[in-house]
C-alpha cells in the first residue's frame, strides 16, 4: 500500500511537471497567433526545433521512389565528422605511435631474446605449410588492408602534401579497391587460422603457471607452455575478435543500405576503424615478437621448422609430445616431417 | 561577399516537387540521383509540413571535413563544391552530411559507387573546367552562378517558398513573413547547417 502511494505520488508529480511544461510553452504558441485573430492555424504546427529536440533524426514521407531520402535531417552527420577527425587522427596516432614506441623501448631494455642454451643444429616441424599458408595469406592481406585504410584516415595529411592532390587521388582510388577486395582474402585466411590454431589455443592450467613464472621475460625462471603459450593465445583470441568485428563491420560497409540505414553504417564505420587501429597496435606487437624480439622465432612461420633448443626454451610440454608421438612412429626427431 | 545559403519556409512549401523536376532538368543530373527532394512531415496529421530540401552548403560544411581525397571545398560565396576528377567515391561525406546530399550514380555494392554528385547551387563545378564550359556541365550541370542567377529551383519556386540567396537577406524576408502571419516552424536545417537558426 505504501509503495502503491509512492508511485502515485510520483505519477502526480510528474504530471504537475508536465502541465507546468506545457503551461510555460504556451506563451511562444500564443505569439504566433494571427494579428487578425482568425482561427490559429499554428496550434499545431510542427516546429524543426521541437521535432529535432524529440527524435535522433527527421525522417518523413517522400514521393521519388528513393526512399532513403525520405530522412530530413540527421545532425549525427556532425558527430560523425567529429570522430572521424578529431578522436580518430588522435587516437589513431596516439595508439600506433605509442605501440611503436614501446616496442622500442622493449628493444632497447630487454634487447633481443637469445635462445639461451644456444642452438642445437636439430630442427623440429613447428608450423606445416598449409598453416604457413594460412598465416601468410592473413598477414600479407592484413598489411595491405592496413596501409590502405590507414590512407583513408591519415594520407590527407601525410602522402597528400608530398605527392599533390592529382597522384594523391589516384593512389586513394586505387587503394579503395585493393581494400575492398583483400578483405576476401583475409577473411579467408582468418577462417583458416581460426579452424586449425583453435584447438591449441583453447586456455590450459598450465597457462597460469606460465604467467606466474613471468612469461619467460625473467631471467632463470622457466615458463612451462604447450604448443603456444599464454601471450599467443592472447594474440590469437584478440585477432579472432578483431578480425571477425572488422570483417562483419567492413562487408556493412561494403554493401550500402543491406540491412543499414545511415545510422548504423555510421556506427559501422567508427567501430571499423576504432577495432582496425587496435588490431593495428596488437599486430605490430605480434610482429615485433615474432622478428626482431626473439631469435629463432621467425623460421617458425618462415621455413616451418624451428631448432629444438629454442622449441625446448618456449614450449618445453609441446615439444615433449611431439618426441613421444614421434617416437611412437620410429621417426627420428630430427627429421623434417614433410 | 555574401554568404549564400538556402532557406525552406516549410509553412509555404505545397509538396509540389517542382524545384525537383526544375534541378534535375537544369542539371540534367543522371537517372537515379535527386539532388533536391521534398520531404514531407507528419504527413495527413494535423501539423503536416512539406520541406525541401538539398546540400545546405553548411558552415563549417562536414562532407568537406571527413573527404579522405579533400575534393570538397567552399567557395569564397560560401558554396560548397567539389571535384570529380579527384572523388574517389568512398562514401564518406554521405555518412557525414546531415541532409542526406551526396549521391553516387551506381548501386555501390563492392565499393563501386562512382563520383559523388551532389547540388552545387547551380554554380557549375569545383574541378578543373572552365567556368560556364560544356565539360563543365557534362560533369556538374548549370553554371548559373556564374551568370550572376540563383539556383533554379529557388528561382522558378511557385510559392516562394524556397529562397536562396544571401543568407541574411533570406533571413529577412522569412523573419517578416513569420512576423506578418504570425506563425512559422522554423528555418528547417539552419541549426545543423549554420550553427544558428531565425529568431523571430
Amino acid at each position: 500500500m505504501i509503495v502503491m502511494t509512492f508511485l502515485a505520488q510520483i505519477r502526480l508529480v510528474t504530471c504537475a511537471m508536465m502541465l507546468l511544461g506545457i503551461v510555460a510553452s504556451s506563451p511562444a504558441i500564443a505569439q504566433k497567433l494571427g494579428p487578425d485573430g482568425a482561427p490559429n492555424p499554428t496550434a499545431s504546427v510542427t516546429s524543426e526545433r521541437t521535432l529535432l529536440q524529440q527524435v535522433p533524426r527527421v525522417e518523413g514521407r517522400i514521393d521519388i521512389p528513393d526512399t532513403k531520402a525520405a530522412v530530413l535531417i540527421q545532425p549525427a552527420g556532425r558527430t560523425w565528422d567529429y570522430f572521424h577527425e578529431v578522436l580518430l587522427h588522435w587516437g589513431g596516432a596516439i595508439v600506433i605511435l605509442g605501440m611503436i614506441v614501446v616496442l622500442g623501448a622493449a628493444y632497447l631494455i630487454m634487447g633481443r631474446l637469445r635462445v639461451t642454451a644456444g642452438r642445437s643444429g636439430q630442427k623440429i616441424v613447428r608450423f606445416k605449410a598449409f598453416e604457413r599458408f594460412a598465416h601468410w595469406l592473413t598477414a600479407v592481406s592484413f598489411v595491405i588492408l592496413g596501409v590502405t585504410g590507414l590512407n583513408i584516415t591519415f594520407g590527407k595529411i601525410l602522402l597528400l602534401p608530398i605527392v599533390g592532390p592529382d597522384a594523391f587521388s589516384d593512389i586513394s582510388q586505387v587503394a579503395k579497391y585493393v581494400h575492398n577486395f583483400t578483405s576476401f582474402s583475409f577473411v579467408a585466411g582468418l577462417v583458416f587460422i581460426i579452424a586449425i590454431f583453435f584447438k591449441d589455443n583453447i586456455p590450459e592450467k598450465v597457462d597460469l603457471d606460465w604467467i606466474k613464472q613471468g612469461g619467460g621475460f625473467i631471467k632463470n625462471k622457466h615458463a612451462p607452455a604447450g604448443r603456444f603459450n599464454p601471450g599467443e593465445k592472447l594474440v590469437y583470441w584478440l585477432s579472432l575478435a578483431a578480425g571477425v568485428t572488422v570483417s562483419i563491420s567492413g562487408f556493412l560497409l561494403l554493401f550500402p543500405f543491406f540491412e543499414t540505414n545511415i545510422a548504423e553504417m555510421q556506427l559501422a564505420q567508427v567501430v571499423h576503424a576504432v577495432v582496425a587501429v587496435l588490431f593495428i597496435a596488437l599486430i605490430l606487437g605480434h610482429i615485433y615478437i615474432g622478428t626482431l624480439g626473439m631469435e629463432g622465432a621467425f623460421e617458425a612461420m618462415g621455413t616451418g621448422e624451428v631448432d629444438l633448443n629454442w622449441a625446448k626454451e618456449h614450449h618445453d610440454l609441446w615439444v615433449a609430445r611431439e618426441l613421444a608421438s614421434e617416437g611412437r612412429q620410429g621417426r627420428p626427431s630430427a627429421t623434417p616431417a614433410e | 561577399m555574401a554568404r549564400m545559403k538556402f532557406l525552406c519556409d516549410a509553412d509555404r512549401c505545397i509538396d509540389c516537387n517542382a524545384c525537383v523536376t526544375a534541378c534535375k532538368n537544369e542539371n540534367e543530373v543522371p537517372w537515379g540521383i535527386n539532388r533536391r527532394r521534398v520531404v514531407t512531415i507528419n504527413d495527413g496529421k494535423p501539423g503536416e509540413r512539406s520541406v525541401s530540401m538539398a546540400c545546405m552548403h553548411c558552415t563549417d560544411a562536414p562532407c568537406a571535413a571527413v573527404c579522405p581525397v579533400t575534393c570538397i571545398y567552399p567557395t569564397e560565396d560560401g558554396i560548397v563544391l567539389h571535384s570529380k576528377d579527384l572523388c574517389i567515391g568512398c562514401g564518406y561525406c554521405f555518412y557525414a552530411c546531415p541532409f542526406g546530399a551526396p549521391q553516387y550514380p551506381r548501386a555501390g555494392n563492392f565499393g563501386s559507387r562512382g563520383k559523388m554528385d551532389k547540388c552545387t547551387y547551380c554554380a557549375g563545378g569545383g574541378g578543373a573546367e572552365a567556368s560556364g564550359s560544356a565539360e563543365e556541365f557534362e560533369k556538374y550541370g548549370s553554371n548559373r552562378f556564374g551568370e550572376g542567377k540563383l539556383p533554379l529551383c529557388a528561382e522558378m519556386c511557385s510559392t516562394k517558398s524556397l529562397l536562396a540567396g544571401d543568407g541574411d537577406i533570406i533571413a529577412q524576408i522569412y523573419k517578416e513573413r513569420v512576423l506578418k502571419r504570425g506563425y512559422g516552424s522554423g528555418a528547417w536545417g539552419w541549426m545543423t547547417a549554420y550553427h544558428e537558426g531565425i529568431e523571430v
